[in-house]
């Protein structure tokens, strides 16, 4: 089974984050760039369908230069090879822009199956899977908390707010996962070393088919018209407790017609 | 006025989600509403719809939307897009209607503005979104320049208010093609309700974390969510650790909440959590770690053991009540 995992690199969530006052995109450059936490779920699943059911795991991502950091942990995790999508056209695309790209990459690289973190970290909008899988005409098997492949049949567990539903679809087909799906593995010295070794790919839109006028910030539907940091929490009171501090915290709820 | 499509929300049980009504509030600052309900029940949620200001209800009656995943809302959606020629399409910013308008946008060549806090109409009377990025530490207005603007709305974001419409009931037939007929549910399992408010529309939220200790400390959460009303969260660690269930996640990798009043209880306010409660109108803190950084966000905190405090509390507010 040919078996793409869609990753993207995103600035670090555990430092502040915000946007260039330059173009108002996403301020990358300030702040090092992680594998989408969501992403490493995708990894190791893609992984773990290979384990089982045998083929290769390629890692696909859309980006910048920077982006080959992250491509090298993906493959020393285990993944067999990796295609970096870049070129300067795509710098600022949103949502709807970045499915084109991704979806004329995936036809170039060819897949039985797609593999995506269910959210991105930065933009948290949820949106690609869901519209790869619209561009590519194939089932949309999104938000899995558990994804079985049997025969050309996948099945997953789709997890949603309002519970759990049963999804089948039949390959080829585009899946999303959440965070409880695995536990995603950590590179081996023999990964890492395995990796710089393995084979990456470049393509730029020449090589997809995608005009410089369909993707980018200046073609962008959704635009930013302006940004602003919130200003900070003001800490407000803090009591220690003497053993009153229950009855404090009551107080301060009442005061403000809480209870 | 130009017509402004609303995706009706309901739960697993079918009934109407708040967040529908704060849809149609927003929908009311930018033209005329019309709810889109898809599949049965709507005449029962017809009186608060027109409570809540739909000029129109469009109903698609097929089975095929609760039969396959968000493709057949997708295809009805553009189709009515594509005939009503709406100045917007609303939907509410959950799992499924998230992904049912990451699907229309591509079918109509538009733009999507995902997770928005606010809506406002623009000097051209186009919407305006407002965004609070990495958890809500950024204030981000977009707009959608090209096709249909479709908007997903945060639920609990917009206060509902009531404006009274006719809401009169137009059917549309629907059958779904085959190409959106890709992704079968073959079982359903809602989720439990409970008896507890539903954590994203919630208007207090009672969220515990590592300090609790266990399942069995985590208790002490429920008791004071129960006194007050509220919804349950927990952080990532209560999760992880299994001490209480995925969907009650609050943060980064879980569900965003902003409530009226939200209590972290021995939650120690990683970036990460903050990330999903810090628009929260009022936190109140309770950790025994003075450092906590939770404090630094907090309105009031107090220092001190969970297991004192939290009872001496829940006991207050039990006064209270008389």
């Amino acid at each position: 089974m040919n078996i793409v995992v869609c990753m993207k690199q995103v600035p670090d969530t555990e430092v502040e984050r915000s946007l260039n006052l330059s173009d108002n995109t996403v301020d990358r450059a300030s702040v090092d760039g992680v594998i989408n936490y969501l992403d490493e779920f995708a990894i190791e699943e893609g992984l773990k369908l290979k384990e089982a059911n045998g083929g290769e795991v390629t890692i696909l991502t859309m980006g910048p230069e920077k982006a080959s950091d992250s491509i090298r942990k993906a493959l020393s995790m285990g993944a067999d090879k990796a295609v970096h999508v870049i070129d300067d056209a795509l710098a600022g695309s949103d949502a709807v822009e970045s499915s084109l790209a991704l979806a004329e990459a995936l036809k170039v690289v060819g897949f039985d199956l797609v593999v995506f973190g269910c959210e991105s970290t930065d933009a948290r909008t949820g949106l690609v899977p869901a519209m790869v899988a619209e561009r590519l005409g194939v089932p949309q098997l999104t938000l899995a908390g558990k994804v079985e492949v049997s025969g050309d049949e996948v099945t997953i567990r789709r997890v949603t707010d309002d519970g759990v539903a049963t999804v089948t679809g039949r390959l080829p087909a585009v899946v999303s996962v959440n965070e409880k799906i695995n536990e995603p593995r950590y590179p081996t010295f023999k990964g890492i070393m395995a990796a710089k070794k393995k084979p990456v790919q470049t393509l730029t839109l020449s090589d997809l088919s995608v005009d410089a006028g369909q993707v980018g910030l200046e073609n962008a539907a959704s635009w930013v018209e302006d940004f602003a940091k919130r200003p900070p929490r003001q800490a407000g009171v803090v009591v220690k407790d003497e053993g009153d501090g229950g009855s404090k915290a009551a107080g301060f709820l009442a005061e403000n017609k809480f209870i | 006025m130009s017509e402004v499509l609303v995706l009706a929300e309901r739960d697993s049980s079918g009934e109407l989600k708040k967040v529908t009504l704060e849809l149609l509030t927003a929908a009311r600052r930018l033209g005329s509403p019309s709810v889109v309900w898809l599949g049965p029940g709507s005449d029962a949620a017809q009186p608060r719809l027109a409570e809540y200001g739909a000029e129109k209800v469009y109903v698609a009656d097929s089975a095929d939307f609760a039969g396959y995943v968000t493709a057949p809302a997708a295809e009805l959606l553009a189709h009515l897009v594509n005939e009503k020629s709406p100045a917007a399409v609303l939907v509410a910013g959950t799992n499924d209607s998230k992904e049912v308008a990451a699907r229309l946008a591509v079918k109509i060549s538009s733009g999507v503005l995902a997770d928005v806090v606010d809506v406002a109409a623009g000097d051209d009377g186009k919407p305006v979104g407002t965004h609070a990025n990495f958890g809500g530490s950024v204030t981000v207005h977009a707009t959608v320049r090209k096709g249909t603007p479709i908007l997903a709305l945060r639920p609990g974001a917009v206060s509902a208010e009531p404006s009274a419409g006719a809401a009169e009931a137009e059917a549309v037939s629907f059958a779904a093609s085959d190409e959106a007929k890709l992704a079968k549910v073959t079982e359903r399992a809602p989720a439990e309700k409970g008896g507890r408010p539903d954590l994203t529309e919630a208007q207090i939220v009672v969220s515990g974390g590592r300090g609790t200790g266990s399942a069995d400390g985590f208790h002490v959460i429920e008791d004071l969510a129960d006194a007050m009303g509220a919804a349950v969260g927990a952080s990532r660690a209560v999760v992880d650790a299994g001490w209480y269930p995925h969907q009650f996640q609050v943060g980064q990798t879980g569900k965003t909440v902003s409530p009226q009043l939200y209590v972290a209880v021995g939650i120690s306010g990683a970036i990460q959590h903050r990330a999903g409660m810090q628009t929260s109108k009022t936190i109140v803190a309770v950790n025994k770690d003075a450092e906590a950084p939770i404090f630094e966000i907090a309105d009031f905190g107090v220092v001190g053991d969970l297991f004192t405090v939290v009872p001496q509390l829940i006991d207050d507010i039990n006064k209270r009540k008389g």
